[in-house]
């Protein structure tokens, strides 16, 4: 049985508007394990995008727990808190993506700069991957030079490049065409489950659930239906489940 | 250091990667530099036409008539004075200087100098270059300011022709060039100069002043034992000497017609150009970064420290204001080559020098703004919740 790479305890994010207490993420929990790729998806305003902040340190939770690769994120100052992003995170976003002034492959070889761990091994390692996902002749290419199915694999080369244990994904399709879509997510399913990270995506598309493991459907803030087996999240991605 | 490395990184390749548009700001700091060295150039130029000679003095302090309000023009002293001057303790030498104008005509095109009596040896009268200095009493010799002699094609041993109105006459007069002295020109004319007795001769006067032959002169250089006690001796000359007062050499300078005024005006419009220099910066890098929001917000969220994106920010302005200020200076050299010697534009190492670091000052000043935003901007921006 692999580790438990994210675990998320009692999460609670309010938000004040106005005078009025806004319940963003409302006392969910669960827990993502290394090699598993988890979607989160619902309806716009179900708190998704706020529920992936927290997960990405970016947000702090009212109350609750996240323990990424065991640290408690409610622990962390600001300054560890980028190191946790740097070293224990990949992200791909839904738009602006790469640093559009980096080519595909010094944008892949940025993390590990980060990381100051960008040396000839990395370099390798950093053009293998990009030609896994079919990107060996864009390596010099810069972001505006690609398509956005490229651009979009540029980033999930980038997410992965540094072996974080968690990779988050903010509606990694939006801005792709159904066929490119399915092509990146799927790549990415592969990628997850190969270099054993745990993988979390927040999509709207539910045609994309087909490649997960594990579906969390979030309303309201609360965490309301978990799918578990093939054949519901099977029957979620074509529809046939109403969700 | 890693942060450092990495902002160099960043900065350097975003610079290389858009070559156009930072180019493009790059040659209007050139612009701007070109402006402010020009400026100060000619800052420089017009003070060194008014204040040369002054400010060359062999002397600590300057006396003149009391009352006359240190003005030059206004100051015409007893011609006793200067012996008075000269037995006050602490005194090392004092020489007269007379002055006045007039007007070369024996050149293709007549050319208008100060005319200027002094003493061969005394404060007063700068140090030969070359030939000798000019006999005393009425010798009809003059030493010349070695720029005109160079842009007139005259030479030791020449003869020059001066016109003089002598009461309601014009009259001419000959002179034979003995020697030459580094640029000292005074008043924004070029300098020749003559003993006393013939300057009291060959000067523009008026019907009444015909009468006479005693040369009056208007100020007397004054050259100290201690030139540090400037401040003591001036008491003490005005205590011994009659019907004086007394300046050093910077409040004399400064209270040559015109010359406070010109600087001020001059300098005014360097401190103008500076200021659009940083709101032209400033106004650039605020653009450029309200751009690179979402960028931004990439570059935090995937693990970058504000310390690589301000310093990033920071690096960006220095190499483009760097370029800028590079291709301006040259830009400047280039033109100035060009421009002729009438032009008064003197590149002073100092004062270039600090109009350069001025320059390369305001690109992190101007984009101040735009690195605090830079700062301040929230990782949150990469996803659609910032």
């Amino acid at each position: 049985m692999s580790n438990i790479a994210l675990e998320v305890r009692d999460l609670v994010k309010t938000f004040d508007l106005d005078g009025t207490t806004i319940n963003a993420v409302d006392d969910v929990s669960f827990q993502v394990r290394s090699g598993e790729f988890v979607a989160l998806v619902g309806p716009s305003g179900s708190g998704k995008t706020t529920m992936l902040s927290i997960l990405a340190a970016l947000l702090t939770p009212t109350s609750g727990r996240v323990l990424i690769d065991g640290e408690d994120l409610a622990q962390m100052n600001e300054k560890r808190r980028v190191k946790l992003r740097r070293e224990k995170i990949g992200f791909t976003f839904q738009s602006n993506n790469l640093i559009p002034y980096l080519t595909a492959r010094e944008n892949v070889e940025f993390m590990l700069r980060l990381n100051n761990t960008l040396d000839r091994t990395g370099r390798v390692r950093s053009d293998e991957l990009l030609a896994r996902l079919g990107l060996s002749d864009r390596l010099h290419n810069l972001p505006a030079q690609m398509s956005g199915g490229q651009q979009q694999r540029v980033a999930i080369a980038r997410a992965l490049i540094h072996n974080p244990a968690v990779v988050l994904a903010d509606e990694p399709t939006a801005s792709l065409d159904t066929e490119r879509a399915f092509q990146v997510v799927e790549t990415f399913a592969h990628l997850i489950h190969e270099k054993e990270r745990a993988g979390i995506m927040v999509t709207h598309d539910l045609r994309m659930c087909q490649y997960v493991d594990r579906v969390l459907q979030m309303q309201d803030g609360k965490l309301v239906r978990e799918y578990k087996s093939r054949k519901e999240i099977r029957e979620l991605a074509l529809g046939v489940l109403e969700h | 250091m890693k942060s450092f490395f990495l902002a160099t990184y960043l900065a350097v390749k975003e610079v290389i990667r858009n070559k156009g548009r930072f180019l493009l700001v790059a040659l209007v700091i050139a612009l701007i530099t070109l402006l402010v060295l020009f400026i100060a150039a000619l800052g420089e130029g017009l003070a060194n036409g008014n204040r040369q000679y002054v400010a060359n003095l062999d002397a600590q302090l300057v006396v003149f008539l009391e009352k006359s309000d240190y003005s030059i023009s206004a100051s015409r002293l007893d011609t006793n004075t200067v012996k008075s001057v000269r037995r006050v303790d602490g005194v090392a030498d004092a020489g007269p200087i007379y002055t006045s104008n007039t007007e070369i005509v024996s050149l293709p095109e007549p050319l208008k100098v100060s005319l200027l009596g002094a003493e061969a040896g005394r404060p007063g009268m700068p140090p030969i270059l070359e030939g000798r200095a000019f006999r005393g009493g009425e010798a009809r010799e003059a030493v010349m300011d070695r720029n005109v002699a160079l842009r007139s094609n005259l030479q030791i041993g020449d003869m020059i022709q001066i016109r003089s109105t002598q009461g309601t006459n014009d009259e001419f007069f000959d002179l034979e060039i003995v020697g030459l002295v580094d640029g000292q020109s005074y008043f924004f004319q070029p300098t020749i100069f003559v003993p006393a007795a013939t300057w009291e001769k060959i000067r523009p006067q008026s019907e009444a002043e015909l009468a006479s032959d005693t040369p009056y002169p208007n100020i007397v250089a004054v050259k100290l034992v201690d030139p540090a006690q400037t401040d003591a001796m001036s008491v003490r000359l005005v205590d011994k000497v009659p019907n004086i007062e007394v300046a050093d050499i910077a409040t004399t300078i400064n209270t040559i017609p015109g010359y406070s005024a010109q600087q001020g005006t001059v300098q005014t419009q360097g401190v103008f150009t500076l200021l659009i220099g940083i709101l032209v910066i400033g106004g650039f890098f605020q653009i450029q970064i309200l751009q690179k929001v979402p960028q931004i917000g990439v570059l935090k969220a995937i693990g970058s420290s504000n310390a690589v994106v301000g310093l990033s920010a920071v690096i960006q302005i220095i190499v483009v204001t760097a370029l800028g200020v590079g291709i301006g200076g040259t830009m400047t050299y280039l033109f100035s080559l060009g421009f002729p010697p009438t032009i008064p534009l003197v590149f002073n190492g100092t004062r270039s020098l600090f109009a350069v670091i001025l320059l390369l000052l305001i690109g992190p000043f101007g984009g101040m703004v735009s690195i605090i935003y830079a700062v301040r901007i929230e990782p949150l921006k990469a996803l659609r919740l910032g």
